[in-house]
């Protein structure tokens, strides 16, 4: 046993996974915990104070409860946009794909100022949206819409070579067998498309939850009505309470932990039943 | 070169992949290592390239015991499954690999490398696809490709990994009987690995059979196919047809049929299975004599020189499907009809006991009415 | 630009529109289209266009004086030294993750590929934060650094450390896969044939790992130069010394220069769109070599 463990042909492997392991930890890990470690300087009592105010509470809300009404969003323009890309022919086609990683790829505060001019009161949609009452910018509903655009990617990009994957002869079964094109993509489609479509969904959560330069400029930042909880960290921070700002982080990463490993039990199955089909 | 492996033993965990295998491959023989998959025959093969460490044992080549040797020093030439060939590669560049990677002082001049490339692409009748790329190449070119570059590095020994597996059924054939002619040539010691007993019987000088981690036999290709020495041999070398029953009084008691052994060496009352191959077996329409098994006529393919008949016992047959292989004339004498009823009677059978290989025992032929057994 | 990939690309869309069992009416498709593509317009389009559209509202002038006056340019220089550094490290890494992760077996694989993409999952303003805690005035190592006069947060190491974390997985995870899909089988290949370990990396392996390469440290660079939440944390905003591009932008926003902003802001909204015209080629070269190799095997069959 212990012979087959050390014989490897290929060479490097005590080599890169050490230095693997060693970045990891000096990158990611060690400094990680030090949101644990200096977290545990409070008792109980205060942590719990800390993370229960309400203020911190009413940022969970919002942050939480914007990002998931984002992903929810996202979930189902995603999949009509997978859908278009990949089932249907039509110019610019080609351009429409390439430019669906913009969020990826557009710095997430140049992503924030340019919604907010585009829904502010003189900018080009919300001239016409705020005299129809509709105050998108430095509103919640602001969050919202900075949090679509940055969450869009995922679901699209998780779906879509599910979708391509599918074959043809599945929905030719179906029809053959009597299914109208609705039931087809309920009962055939749909199902196969789930584990993609709920791990692009995880992922644009997770994203938007952490999510805070597009947010900041578009959100308006008002304690208890707009206030997302990343920008209430930076603002104990800029207090000089580090505490105050390490006792919420250790909240949101927990959260993220807890997330990431949903995140790859998803995929996992997702992988598997993409296998399977 | 010759090759020996000695007490090798290889565990995946709980799986035990090789049980203590010990073989001896002599020097420029084309052995096949022949065997179901899961049998452990791909992994001796790593082994003894040096691919894959044994928890124990030694290989030994040349009679030097190599197993701390690295891949590289052990001057072995290796053709993968899937050819593994290098994709960004022409095929010139992929046979000059071996030689370009050897250290400077080893290294032969880009001339003496561009003719010895030439040599060996000529050898497998490529020469002519040098500048393409794998992706370009059907599977048997690519396989060809594969062997070249393995060869280009003047190995001690050939180790082929399923080298046909991919194949279409038509290029396989096409290759066996070329790999053959090139062995003929070469004559380097080699060991190939295949789960298509066609293959191995028609290629090898020595084919090695192998179950479950264990070497079951070991011979020229006739000597295996006639005389198998273990029920996982007879079964995996051919269709079989298996009578299992118990035997009494110099019989082979299948429910209500017998089969005459003769002095079997099997103690009376002791269960055994008979084999049979279909050829083995002959067909008698008059019912009046008892011996052979009852069986039904359902179906009578007669397709070239030989007729196969498909039939299902009839009476107290514990396998309910035989299939009998008859010459032609023989079949159009008895004419046969789907619903008839005739007795099976085996012109030689082999018994073993169920639960223990090594107690088998072998019938040699024997006339129909004169079946008897012979303890060996 | 691809001939052969487009048909492929269109051929695949046609082939359902074409088929009755998988066809839908004309008016959903229209449908779906029409609401595809109002999303797009809504929500990609008209915020790219904004940028544009607001950097040049005051003229050229005023657009290049923004992007050349001494502040901005220090921001551009320090986003790509920050690049330059973060990028490199992070694809030695990768390579050397991918190497360990995909090539061996080993206990504990599976976690250490999630650990690796751990760093997406924390939101940025935390990522610039554990630094703070380790090497921020009151942090673990602010007593020693204060001592030997060594800045590292409000420092450009802070802002290495804070790019380094957000960017760490992106080489990494477009990898592992790949060259999981890709086997030893070529490598082991080149050892029989007696290449050493690292001619056969530089030989066999990095050739077919090439443009997954260059697509992470596409994506890997976007990111480093892009990123706000992270360095916004450990930069202290000193302008001309510690400000990056972005942050350069929510300077000039919150000091209201609005079309300075904007022009600051077009230039990385460039950078963006470079990226996926990269990211675009690259995934098209990739593309091409499987439709190659498919096509091949067609013709064999």
């Amino acid at each position: 046993m212990s012979r087959s463990k050390t014989h490897r042909v290929l060479p490097g492997f005590p080599l890169t996974l050490g230095y693997t392991l060693v970045y990891l930890s000096l990158v990611v890990l060690i400094p990680l915990s030090a949101v644990f470690l200096k977290s545990m300087s409070l008792s109980l009592e205060e942590f719990w104070a800390i993370i229960s105010a309400p203020r911190v509470v009413s940022s969970y809300k919002i942050s939480f409860g914007i990002s998931l009404l984002a992903a929810a969003i996202n979930a189902v323009f995603g999949l009509i946009f997978a859908w278009v890309l990949v089932r249907y022919h039509f110019p610019g086609k080609r351009i429409i794909d390439a430019l669906v990683d913009l969020p990826f790829a557009l710095p997430t505060a140049v992503a924030g100022i340019a919604l907010t001019a585009l829904y502010a009161g003189n900018g080009w949609l919300g001239q016409w949206l705020e005299p129809l009452g509709l105050k998108v910018a430095f509103t919640p509903l602001g969050i919202l819409v900075a949090l679509t655009f940055i969450g869009l990617p995922f679901v699209v990009r998780t779906v879509q070579p599910v979708l391509e994957d599918l074959e043809m002869e599945l929905e030719e079964a179906a029809a053959s067998l009597g299914a109208d094109r609705g039931q087809t993509f309920w009962r055939v489609i749909l199902p196969v498309l789930t584990p993609a479509l709920l791990t692009g969904f995880a992922l644009a959560f997770a994203r938007a939850v952490g999510e805070y330069g597009s947010v900041i400029f578009i959100a308006g930042n008002v304690p208890m009505v707009s206030e997302i909880t990343p920008l209430l960290i930076i603002t104990k921070l800029e207090q000089y309470d580090y505490v105050g700002a390490t006792a919420i982080a250790v909240v949101m990463l927990v959260f993220s932990f807890i997330l990431l490993f949903l995140i790859n039990g998803l995929q996992i199955w997702a992988n598997r039943s993409r296998v399977r089909t | 070169m010759s090759i020996q492996v000695k007490n090798i033993v290889k565990r995946f965990g709980d799986f035990v992949a090789l049980d203590d295998v010990t073989l001896d491959f002599p020097q420029g023989q084309l052995v096949g290592l022949l065997g179901p998959s899961g049998c452990g025959k791909t992994t001796l093969l790593r082994i003894i390239a040096g691919l894959e460490a044994a928890d124990h044992g030694q290989v030994f080549l040349e009679g030097e015991d190599a197993s701390k040797a690295h891949v590289r020093e052990r001057q072995v030439g290796f053709v993968f499954q899937h050819y593994a060939l290098f994709r960004h590669m022409t095929v010139f560049d992929n046979v000059a690999f071996g030689l370009r990677v050897k250290p400077r002082k080893q290294r032969p001049n880009a001339e003496s490398i561009r003719r010895r490339v030439q040599e060996l692409l000529e050898l497998v009748q490529l020469d002519w696809l040098a500048a393409r790329y794998p992706t370009q190449l059907s599977g048997g070119q690519r396989q060809r490709v594969a062997l070249a570059r393995a060869l280009a590095v003047e190995p001690r020994v050939l180790l082929l990994d399923e080298p046909f597996g991919a194949l279409d059924a038509k290029v396989r054939k096409e290759l066996r009987r070329w790999l053959r002619q090139l062995h003929n040539t070469l004559h380097i010691t080699s060991i190939f690995v295949t789960h298509d007993q066609e293959e191995a019987l028609e290629v090898s000088d020595q084919v090695v059979l192998m179950n479950r981690g264990r070497v079951e036999q070991i011979g020229a290709p006739h000597e295996v196919y006639e005389q198998p020495t273990t029920p996982f041999v007879y079964s995996f070398l051919g269709a079989v047809n298996l009578f299992h029953g118990r035997v009494q009084d110099q019989q082979l008691q299948i429910g209500a049929d017998h089969l005459p052994v003769g002095d079997s060496g099997f103690q009376p009352g002791a269960e055994a299975l008979g084999f049979v191959r279909p050829h083995e077996l002959d067909i008698d329409t008059n019912l009046a004599d008892h011996t052979g098994i009852e069986a039904r006529v359902e179906r009578v393919l007669a397709l070239g020189a030989t007729a196969r008949i498909e039939l299902t016992g009839a009476s107290g047959g514990t396998h309910r499907h035989y299939e009998v292989e008859l010459p032609r004339e023989r079949a159009a004498v008895l004419d046969l009809n789907p619903g008839q009823i005739v007795r099976l009677k085996p012109a030689r059978m082999r018994l073993f006991a169920p639960d223990s290989p090594s107690a088998e025992r072998i019938l040699p032929e024997g006339s129909m009415t004169g079946i008897y057994g012979e303890g060996i | 630009m691809g001939a052969g990939v487009v048909s492929t690309w269109t051929i695949h869309a046609r082939r359902f529109e074409a088929n009755a069992a998988t066809r839908e009416p004309t008016w959903l498709k229209g449908v779906l289209i029409t609401i595809a593509l109002l999303f797009f317009g809504l929500f990609l389009l008209l915020p790219l266009a904004t940028v544009f559209a607001e950097a040049f509202r005051k003229g050229w002038a005023v657009y290049f004086a923004a992007l050349v006056e001494p502040d901005a340019r220090s921001a551009m220089m320090l986003t790509l030294l920050v690049a330059a550094i973060a990028v490199p490290l992070n694809l030695v890494f990768g390579v050397t993750a991918a190497w360990a992760i995909a090539k061996f077996n080993f206990r504990g694989k599976q976690l250490l590929t999630t650990l690796i993409d751990l760093p997406f999952s924390v939101s940025p303003v935390i990522a610039g934060l554990i630094y703070v805690l380790i090497f921020g005035a009151q942090g673990w190592f602010g007593p020693w650094l204060i001592e030997h006069d060594v800045q590292i947060i409000f420092a450009v190491p802070g802002l290495v450390l804070a790019t380094i974390f957000v960017t760490f997985p992106f080489v990494a995870r477009e990898l592992i896969p790949l060259m999981e899909a890709q086997g030893r089988e070529e490598e082991e290949a080149a050892i029989v044939l007696g290449a050493s370990g690292w001619k056969t990396f530089w030989y066999v392996t990095l050739p077919n790992i090439k443009w997954g390469l260059i697509y992470g440290v596409v994506l890997c660079n976007a990111r480093a130069m892009g990123e706000f939440g992270a360095v916004s944390v450990v930069s202290g905003h000193i302008r001309g010394r510690t400000n990056t591009l972005p942050l350069h932008v929510e300077i000039l926003y919150n000091e209201y220069q609005f079309a300075a902003a904007f022009a600051v802001a077009s230039l990385l909204a460039l950078l963006a769109l470079l990226t996926l015209v990269l990211k675009s080629f690259v995934e098209w070269q990739g593309r091409r070599s499987m439709h190659h190799s498919q096509e091949a095997s067609e013709v064999i069959s």
